[in-house]
């Protein structure tokens, strides 16, 4: 165990790098969304991505994965967060194809690991809706029938949800289990409307009227709530190196303006007013690398209590977000007038790092859930 | 087995044999064991553990044995305070000299200076100390105004130095002077050690607003030094101060390590004060602690990403210039919380209304405030950052 990468991350730090500047750059992203495209992102980059192998990072050779473990994420979300790419592995793979590794049967194992891996299917996680994020609450209300299920709620908000092959349900059971269903886009009662956000990306406000399923729709049996929060966490961690690797380029973008803008007869960045809040701009960043790397640490490993895995990743999140909310507000104001133009990329860092700040929980959330596991694993040690 | 893994294995044999139970583990502040003349000890078990390690050379293990090191390796030395740590082995002696004047004698001292000063250092038998800042040299040390003039065989200190810790309890000093007075500022400065006992050195102790301090200013009235206790060349003491300094920010780091009494849990306190916030007041004040505490976990992980990138020999230039700087601040704001979340119980001066535990922490908050001003302010940390590591350019 390490927060520095090993060899395997240190291969796909290379290819990420490389392939996501070569073939999915800012630029790309700006076409995205000027040409409006619904689905928010480039298929043939996402076939590219699949290609690689990414999607089996984490999975079973069994189902056609890698099984590099969950840490082989960090690089790849860490440089799709530097050129901002969008593609559904967050909510296809790393949450989708994840959660159902955990919780299906033999059997849906079987048939909807490979398919996701390649991308034959997509799937989008469906859990709540509240505004903001609280796990423990769910959305969607089940009704137990005869012969399957009918399942209810408003107004939820799920990432990549549009053109989606099927959504991965979350619903509290009349028992207050927690449940999953796989509900094929096509389900009458299933809606999916475009939801535009800041970040142009592909979000969904889902509802589903009464929507009814036959008892195969369910994935695996049992309580599913832990192994839901646990795919939440890994949701975050990716966020997190995402946001890492944002905050990171609007760090450098920063420190290079500072070099090459003048004023008053002087690179702007010789001023000590600006040159201590760039400093403390690097700290910031730093401690955030490490927390990230210790959230991905967290859940790679097995052995880990939830408590431990909740309080890490809660930190990362937490001092990702920091740092990007920091970092973004002063990259924009040492930027000056440059700095609030669209023309500038800034802008659009700004805004996906907005957006990725409120993803999987604030820094509120994580702060007060950080508190709670600390407080807990204190008391059984002391 | 190769041989490093050998020599680890005699090494944890040796220390579990030689280094006494009660050497092991926390170490309150007065129990330390400070080399010197008028070395003391409260044990027996100090002086054995102090006694074994110095004959073996491991008070400064990767000295050469002829300046009376112990002679190891880089990696050998590397796997001796490892393992040290692993039994959390109290240090058998704190000892500036070896700490920071050592390495810049061993690389830019004389032949003579180096088997004379070396060896008794390398025994523990001298208590040093660093005569520095003064007055109106602080943050802009080079423009120290103590003097040293040439005078026959002898250097005559005029002047005084600040900041001293411990000069009233020290043997000898390393001290930085003017010995160019019309040369630019930073080439008229040398380095030279002195005897404290010395005629027309007196050092006063300096009260600090947490009370006493070991910190002493240092008067020097016609102070006679002989000329061979110039270390490197005359006017060219900034390159080798320069080269101090950065064992200086290393020794203090590594003070921070052992100096466990002064060691106060964020997490510990805040529960036993605040183990159930229920008014919004305190809940409020509940999670700006914990942002705290989340920041202060995010700087320790941070140092072991710093420990593990350096084993890998990637660059660690980032990550080093910052731990000075957080650790202060840092500090600063953990106490500023804890005296918010203690209330009043946290503003006792003495007496029996209040706990050892509890006028410890208010006497260790007022300390904070010197730990971000000594060995470099944080003002002069950001510098070193914008200017060294982010590449900004100087400003006019």
């Amino acid at each position: 165990m390490s927060l520095v990468y090993n060899e395997e991350q240190q291969q796909l730090d290379d290819s990420a790098r490389e392939f996501l500047a070569a073939r999915s750059p800012v630029s790309e992203q700006r076409r995205i969304r000027d040409q409006q495209l619904a689905e928010g992102f480039d298929a043939s980059v996402w076939q590219q991505i699949l290609e690689f192998g990414w999607g089996g990072i984490a999975l079973p050779e069994a189902y056609g994965g890698l099984e590099f473990g969950f840490q082989g994420f960090a690089p790849v979300f860490e440089h799709m967060g530097r050129n901002l790419t969008a593609a559904p592995l967050l909510s296809s793979i790393v949450l989708c194809a994840s959660l159902i590794d955990d919780v299906g049967t033999q059997a849906q194992r079987a048939e909807l690991l490979p398919a996701l891996i390649e991308g034959q299917q997509r799937f989008a996680l469906a859990t709540q809706g509240k505004d903001r994020f609280h796990p423990e609450h769910l959305d969607v209300e089940v009704s137990e029938q005869v012969d399957g299920f009918v399942l209810g709620g408003e107004d939820l908000w799920v990432p990549d949800a549009q053109h989606a092959d099927a959504l991965l349900v979350a619903g509290r059971m009349s028992s207050g289990e927690t449940a999953l269903f796989l509900v094929p886009a096509d389900t009458q009662g299933l809606e999916i409307e475009p939801l535009h956000l800041l970040d142009s990306r592909n979000h969904a406000r889902v509802s589903l009227h009464a929507v009814q399923l036959p008892a195969s729709a369910r994935i695996g049996t049992g309580d599913a709530q832990a192994q839901l929060e646990r795919a939440l966490d890994r949701g975050a961690a990716c966020v997190a190196a995402e946001l890492l690797g944002a905050t990171a380029v609007m760090f450098a973008m920063t420190i290079e303006y500072l070099k090459t803008r003048t004023q008053f007869g002087a690179a702007i960045g010789s001023f000590q007013a600006l040159q201590h809040r760039a400093a403390w701009m690097m700290v910031d960043l730093e401690l955030a690398r490490s927390a990230v790397m210790a959230g991905f640490e967290a859940l790679n490993d097995d052995a880990c209590s939830a408590q431990h895995r909740q309080q890490m990743v809660s930190l990362a999140k937490w001092k990702a977000g920091e740092a990007a909310h920091k970092i973004s507000r002063e990259a924009v104001q040492m930027h000056g007038g440059i700095g609030v133009t669209d023309e500038y990329d800034l802008g659009l860092y700004l805004k996906r790092s907005r957006v990725a700040q409120v993803l999987f929980g604030d820094s509120d959330f994580h702060c007060e859930r950080y508190g709670r596991m600390a407080q807990q694993l204190f008391a059984e040690t002391h | 087995m190769n041989n490093i893994e050998e020599f680890r294995h005699n090494i944890r044999e040796w220390l579990e044999e030689n280094c006494p139970i009660s050497m092991r583990g926390l170490m309150p502040a007065d129990e330390m064991v400070w080399g010197g003349r008028d070395i003391e000890f409260q044990s027996d078990d100090q002086r054995l553990w102090f006694e074994r390690m110095r004959d073996k050379g491991w008070f400064c293990p990767s000295w050469p044995v002829e300046y009376g090191g112990g002679g190891l390796s880089p990696e050998e030395t590397t796997v001796l305070e490892t393992e040290m740590r692993k039994l959390r082995c109290r240090p058998p002696q704190i000892n500036l000299g070896i700490w920071m004047l050592g390495p810049v004698l061993l690389e830019f001292g004389s032949e003579e200076q180096k088997r004379e000063l070396l060896p008794p250092m390398a025994r523990g038998e001298i208590r040093w100390c660093q005569g520095f800042s003064e007055p109106n040299a602080g943050s802009d040390l080079a423009s120290l105004q103590t003097a040293a003039r040439l005078d026959g065989d002898d250097l005559v200190v005029n002047g005084t130095k600040i900041w001293t810790s411990y000069g009233d309890k020290s043997d000898w000093m390393y001290a930085l002077v003017r010995t160019g007075p019309k040369e630019p500022k930073h080439a008229g400065i040398s380095l030279i050690v002195l005897d404290m006992k010395s005629s027309g050195v007196t050092p006063t102790p300096i009260d600090l607003i947490s009370g006493k301090s070991s910190f002493c200013q240092v008067f020097f009235d016609d102070v006679r030094v002989p000329k061979t206790q110039l270390i490197g060349e005359i006017n060219e003491g900034w390159a080798l101060a320069k080269e101090l300094l950065g064992h200086e920010r290393r020794a203090m780091s590594k003070f921070s390590e052992i100096s466990l009494p002064t060691h106060f849990s964020l997490l510990e306190t805040l529960f036993a004060y605040l183990p159930e916030p229920q008014e919004h007041s305190d809940i409020a004040l509940f999670q700006r602690a914990m942002a705290l505490r989340m920041d202060e976990h995010a700087f320790e992980l941070t140092q072991r990403r710093l420990n593990e990138t350096a084993r890998k020999r990637q660059d660690i230039t980032a990550m080093a210039s910052i731990q000075k700087l957080v650790h202060s601040e840092q500090e600063k704001n953990k106490f500023e919380v804890l005296l918010d979340v203690m209330g009043r119980r946290a503003l006792g001066w003495d007496g029996s209304a209040f706990s050892d535990q509890q006028l410890a922490l208010t006497n260790t908050w007022l300390n904070a405030f010197s730990q971000a001003i000594a060995g470099g302010t944080s003002e002069v940390q950001l510098n070193v950052i914008s200017k060294r590591v982010l590449g900004l350019p100087q400003g006019k």
